[in-house]
C-alpha cells in the first residue's frame, strides 16, 4: 500500500520544529509500524537526507523505549500494544498518517520524535523500591504466604513498562497512572508495607516537582495504556496518600 | 603461549565457594568509599552488580545506551528463573541443578562456576521476593513453579510470561535506591567506546553521550562489563535492536580473550520470518512447551494443502499428525533442550514438512492442554466435564492466566488467534553462550576488567538450558562479583583517584574520535543496515543451525570481503557532535563484522558437534550431535593480535571431577 506520512521534525531541543510530508510506497500490511519507518529512513539516508530519529529497542512491546503519537493516539490506533507491535494492517492504502512525539512539559524533546523521560526515573529514585540490601541472608521466600489475589494484582500493576503513553494522552499531562502502578505494586505486598507511607509521599512530591499535572479522572490513560494498567491503581494511590497524610507523615 | 589460569579454588566441589569466601581479602567500609567502580550495562547482571556494589559502599558509575536502566534487554526474558529450592519436593537439589546445567551445556562448561551458580540460586529467589518481585503464587499463597526443557523437576519460578521484566524492575528498583542516595551515578544514553588500560590494569572507559555526541573520560579502579550477548551478529534475532558486541569486542582488542564465540543458542520457538524487510524476531517462551505440543503433518499432501490454504491444521486428524519430539525423545518429549528441539524442527522442515509459505514453520498446539485444564476445572467446580463448550471456555481461561501476554503478542504479530489455531513457530538466534573468557573471579585476562552475565562464557557450555540466563545474570551481579571484586580491590585502597589526563586516556580518546569522524566523512552509498543484513545472511546460512568445513571457510572469506566493502562504501548521515543513531549503529556493525569472522574461525576449529554447535561432519547415525571428548574438552579462548583471522587460540582444558562425561541422551 501507499501512504502519506506527516512527521514531526525538530533538530534539537531549541529548534522550533514542524510537520514534514513523506510519501512512502509498497508498504506491506504484515510490516510493523517501525519497520515501515526503517524503510523510510533507509531511503532518506541513501538520498543523503537526515533520517527520522525515534526511540525503539526491544521491538516486542516490553522495554517501553518506543513511543510515538500516531494519528492523535499514543502508540497508534490498536489497543493493548506499543508502537513497535503495531502492524501496518491497521491502516488502509492511501491513508495519511500523522506521527508526532509524546508531548508533555515534563518530557522535553531531544530530536524529532525522541523525548527525554528522565522525570520518570527521578520519581522512582524518590521511593520506588523496598529498602532491602543484597545480603543474601533475607528470609526464605516462602516464609510469608501472600494471597494469590494480592500477588496477581501486584503483578498487574508491576507490568507497567514506563513508556509515558499515559502522560502523553492525558489532557493534564498527569503521571498518576505511572506513579500509582509502582505505589500499588508495593502497597499490595507485605514486603512493601514498612515504607508504604513515606514511599507514596516522596514519589508524589517528586511527581509534582517534575511538572506533571493532576488527575481529573477522565480515564484516557487507561484506554491508551499498552499494558492495560487499571485506574484502580490511582484510587489505591489516593488512599495510600490519604493514609500517610492522616498519619502526619508529611514533612 | 601464555597459559590460562582459571583460579578454581582447591577442595571438594561443594566447599569451594564457602572456602573461597572465607579466605579472600576484604576492603573495610571506610576504604570502600575511596574506590570507584564502573559498571557498563544495566540488565540483570549489570544492574544487580551496580546496586550491590553501591550498597557495599563503593562509588559506582553505571552506563547504559538506553534512555533508562529499566530498558536493558533482560526485560524481554519471558519464561522464568531456575532455583534449586525443591519447594515441589520432586527431588531437586543443588547438585541436581548443577548436573542438569553441565549436561544441558553438553559438558563444555566449567564445573566449579556452575556449582557455585546452583549454590546461590536459592538466594536469588529469597532476595527478589524481599524486593517485592511479584512471582506467580498458588492458592495457598506460596510460590508456584513450572518445568523447563532438559530437566525432570519443576524448579522454574515465574511471573506469567514476563519474568525477565519483573526481575529487571526489581534490580532497577534497588539501583534507584542507590541512585537516590548518590552512591550510583547513572549515565543514561551513553555508549562505552573503549576500555582504558593503564599499567596493565583496566582503569576506565571512554564513553559517548548519545544525545550531544560528546566524548567523555571516566576513570575507576575496576571496570565491569554486563553488556549482554552478540546474537545480533545474525541481524535477525530475538535480541533488542541496540544489543551489540561492541563493549566486549573493545575489551577483546585491549587484551581480553574471547571464549567459544561459535556457541550460539538458536531457540526453537520463535515467530517465523515473514518478510524481506523484517527487523527482528520475536520469541515465544519455552514455558509454552509445558503445555504446547509440537507437530507437523505426517503426509506431504496435507502439507501442500495447508500451504495452499485448502486445509486448516485443526482439520488434520490425530493419526495424521507427527508429534516428532514425542516420537524421537519419549523421555523428555516436548521438553527436550533447545538445541535438540531446534535441530529437530529444521530436520522436519528440510524434509519438506514445514507448514507455512516459506516452508520454515512447525505447529505448537495447545488444544489438548485446553481440554485437559478445562475438564479439570469443570470437575473442581462440580460442572459437566462432557460439555465441550464449557470445557473449552474454562481451559482457555487457565491458559490465558498462564501465558496470556504471549498469546496476545502472537496474535498482534501474526494476526491469528492461537487459542483457536495452533501457533506457527521456527528456530531463531536467541542467546550466546560464548563471550569474554573469565576466571573463577569473573575477571577477564585484563586485570581489573570483569565480565558478568551473558557477556562472559562460563556457565552454559555449548547450550544453555531455559530459565538459566536470568539465574546467571543475577547470581553474578548480586552474589558472586561483589565478593570477587573485593579481593582484587583490596590491593587498591592506597591508590587514590585515577586521573584521566594521562597518555593512556589521550590515546584511547583519539582513536575513538578518529573512527567516529571517519564514519561521518566517508561518502559511501549504503546505510549501516544494508551491510548488517548481508552479514546476518552469511552468518545464518553458514554459521547457523548446521555448519560444515566448506561453508565456514566461505563464510570467513565473505565476511572479510564484506568488511572491506563496509569501510569503503558506508554512508552515515549527520555529524559526530549530535544525536545520531546511524553513527552509533555504524560502530556496532563495524565490530560485528570483525566478531563474525572470529565466530566462523572458532566454529571451523572445533571439529566436533556439541550443544548448539552442530558440525555436519560429526553426527551419529541417528543424526544426533556427536561430541569428540578426546580432542575438544576445552574452552577456546582467542587472543586478539590485530586481525580476526590471526587470532591466537589458547585452550583451557575442562576437568570433570564430579560428573562423568556421557553421551547426552533425552530419549
Amino acid at each position: 500500500m501507499n501512504l502519506k506520512l506527516k512527521i514531526w521534525r525538530q533538530k534539537n531541543a531549541n529548534d522550533k520544529g514542524k510537520m514534514v510530508d513523506y510519501p512512502i510506497s509498497d508498504v506491506s500490511p504484515d510490516m510493523s509500524f517501525l519497520e515501515m519507518l526503517d524503510v523510510l529512513n533507509n531511503q532518506l539516508i541513501e538520498k543523503g537526507e537526515s533520517p527520522v530519529a525515534f526511540d525503539h529497542d526491544c521491538r516486542e512491546g516490553i522495554c517501553g523505549m518506543c513511543s510515538l503519537y500516531i494519528n492523535g493516539e499514543a502508540h497508534g490506533p490498536d489497543r493493548g500494544v506499543t508502537t513497535c507491535q503495531l502492524h501496518m494492517r491497521k491502516f488502509k492504502d492511501g491513508d495519511t498518517i500523522y506521527i508526532e512525539p509524546f508531548r508533555a512539559k515534563a518530557f522535553p524533546i531531544i530530536k524529532d520524535l525522541v523525548v527525554d523521560r528522565g522525570a520518570f526515573d527521578r520519581i522512582q529514585h524518590a521511593g520506588g523500591f523496598v529498602s532491602v540490601n543484597t545480603s543474601g541472608n533475607t528470609q526464605d521466600a516462602n516464609s510469608i504466604p501472600i494471597p494469590k489475589a494480592d500477588a496477581d494484582l501486584a503483578f498487574d500493576a508491576a507490568t507497567c513498562i514506563g513508556c509515558g503513553a499515559c502522560v502523553a494522552t492525558c489532557k493534564n499531562s498527569s503521571a498518576m497512572l505511572y506513579v500509582s502502578a509502582k505505589v500499588s505494586q508495593f502497597a499490595l505486598l507485605p514486603q512493601g508495607q514498612v515504607e508504604a507511607k513515606d514511599r507514596v509521599l516522596n514519589m508524589v512530591k517528586q511527581m509534582d516537582a517534575e511538572g506533571f499535572g493532576n488527575c481529573t479522572n477522565t480515564g484516557a490513560c487507561e484506554v491508551e495504556c499498552p499494558k492495560g494498567i487499571s485506574l484502580d491503581n490511582i484510587a489505591r494511590m489516593n488512599r495510600e496518600f490519604s493514609k500517610a497524610i492522616l498519619d502526619g507523615r508529611e514533612k | 603461549m601464555a597459559t590460562l589460569d582459571s583460579k578454581i579454588p582447591a577442595g571438594p566441589l561443594a566447599d569451594k565457594w564457602t572456602n573461597y569466601k572465607n579466605n579472600i581479602n576484604l576492603v573495610n567500609p571506610a576504604n570502600k568509599r575511596l574506590i570507584d567502580v564502573i559498571v557498563v550495562g544495566t540488565g540483570l547482571a549489570g544492574g544487580s552488580a551496580a546496586a550491590t556494589l553501591a550498597e557495599l559502599g563503593y562509588n559506582v558509575k553505571a552506563f547504559c545506551f538506553q534512555d533508562s536502566p529499566r530498558r536493558a534487554h533482560s526485560i524481554a526474558a519471558q519464561g522464568g528463573i531456575n532455583a534449586a529450592k525443591n519447594y515441589q519436593g520432586d527431588g531437586d537439589s543443588t547438585f541436581r541443578l548443577f548436573y542438569d546445567t553441565v549436561k544441558g551445556g553438553d559438558y563444555r562448561s566449567r564445573e566449579a562456576n556452575v556449582y557455585r551458580l546452583a549454590e546461590v540460586s536459592a538466594n536469588i529467589i529469597d532476595q527478589c521476593v524481599a524486593q517485592g518481585v511479584p512471582f506467580a503464587r498458588d492458592y495457598g499463597g506460596l510460590l508456584d513453579n513450572r518445568s523447563f526443557g532438559g530437566v525432570l523437576v519443576s524448579r522454574t519460578f515465574y511471573a506469567k510470561g514476563q519474568t525477565g521484566q519483573q526481575l529487571l524492575l526489581g534490580a532497577y528498583s534497588v539501583m534507584n535506591r542507590q541512585i537516590g542516595r548518590g552512591k550510583i551515578k547513572m549515565y543514561n544514553r551513553h555508549e562505552m567506546m573503549d576500555v582504558v588500560v593503564v599499567d596493565g590494569k583496566a582503569r576506565g572507559i571512554i564513553a559517548r553521550n548519545l544525545v550531544t555526541g560528546e566524548i567523555e573520560r571516566h576513570s575507576a579502579h575496576a571496570v565491569v562489563l554486563g553488556t549482554g550477548g552478540y546474537g545480533n551478529v545474525f541481524f535477525l534475532s530475538t535480541n533488542a535492536m541496540g544489543s551489540n558486541v561492541s563493549a566486549a569486542w573493545k575489551a577483546h582488542k585491549r587484551g581480553a580473550y574471547f571464549a567459544n564465540p561459535c556457541f550460539t543458542q538458536i531457540h526453537p520457538t520463535c515467530i517465523p520470518v515473514s518478510g524481506e524487510l523484517q527487523a527482528k524476531l520475536t520469541l515465544m517462551s519455552e514455558s509454552l512447551r509445558n503445555d504446547g505440543r509440537i507437530w507437523v503433518p505426517k503426509k506431504l499432501e496435507d502439507v501442500e494443502a495447508i500451504r495452499a490454504g485448502k486445509l486448516k491444521p485443526t482439520q488434520i486428524k490425530e493419526e495424521d499428525r507427527d508429534y516428532y519430539l514425542e516420537r524421537r525423545y519419549p523421555a523428555f518429549g516436548n521438553l527436550v533442550p533447545r538445541d535438540v528441539a531446534s535441530r529437530a524442527a529444521k530436520e522436519r522442515c528440510d524434509a519438506g514438512y514445514g507448514v507455512n509459505a516459506t516452508g520454515e514453520a512447525v505447529y505448537l498446539d495447545f488444544a489438548s492442554a485446553v481440554t485437559r485444564y478445562g475438564k479439570e476445572a469443570a470437575h473442581v467446580r462440580g460442572l459437566n466435564e462432557n460439555d465441550n463448550t464449557l470445557v473449552q471456555k474454562l481451559g482457555r481461561e487457565i491458559i490465558a492466566n498462564k501465558y496470556g501476554n504471549l498469546f496476545q503478542m502472537y496474535e498482534k504479530i501474526v494476526d491469528e488467534n492461537p487459542y483457536e489455531t495452533p501457533m506457527m513457530i521456527y528456530p531463531a538466534v536467541h542467546y550466546t553462550m560464548g563471550g569474554l573468557w573469565v576466571d573463577y573471579n569473573l575477571m577477564t585476562t585484563v586485570p581489573g576488567l570483569y565480565a558478568i552475565g551473558e557477556a562472559n562464557f562460563s556457565d552454559h557450555g555449548a547450550n544453555r538450558l531455559g530459565a538459566s540466563a536470568l539465574m546467571q545474570g543475577l547470581a553474578d551481579g548480586y552474589f558472586v562479583l561483589p565478593y570477587t571484586i573485593g579481593d582484587y580491590l583490596a590491593s587498591d585502597i592506597r591508590t587514590g583517584a585515577i586521573p584521566t589526563n594521562t597518555p593512556e586516556f589521550d590515546a584511547a580518546e583519539k582513536e575513538v574520535t578518529e573512527r567516529l569522524n571517519f564514519f561521518v566523512n566517508n561518502n559511501g552509498t549504503h546505510s549501516v543496515d544494508y551491510f548488517h543484513r548481508r552479514l546476518g545472511k552469511i552468518m545464518w546460512d553458514k554459521c547457523g543451525m548446521a555448519r560444515n568445513t566448506d561453508g565456514l571457510k566461505s563464510a570467513i572469506a565473505e565476511i572479510k570481503a564484506l568488511r572491506e566493502e563496509f569501510w569503503k562504501d558506508l554512508k552515515v548521515p549527520g555529524s559526530a557532535d549530535e544525536y545520531n543513531e546511524e553513527l552509533a549503529k555504524a560502530g556496532r556493525v563495524a565490530d560485528f563484522l570483525e566478531l563474525g569472522e572470529l565466530f566462523a574461525k572458532d566454529a571451523l576449529e572445533r571439529n566436533e558437534s556439541c550443544g548448539g554447535h552442530f558440525r555436519e561432519e560429526s553426527q551419529t547415525s541417528e543424526g544426533e550431535a556427536a561430541r569428540d571428548d578426546a580432542n575438544y574438552t576445552y574452552v577456546s579462548a582467542w587472543e586478539y593480535t590485530g586481525l580476526p583471522s590471526e587470532a591466537n587460540l589458547h585452550k583451557e582444558e575442562l576437568v570433570y571431577e564430579n560428573i562423568e562425561l556421557k553421551t547426552r541422551s533425552y530419549k
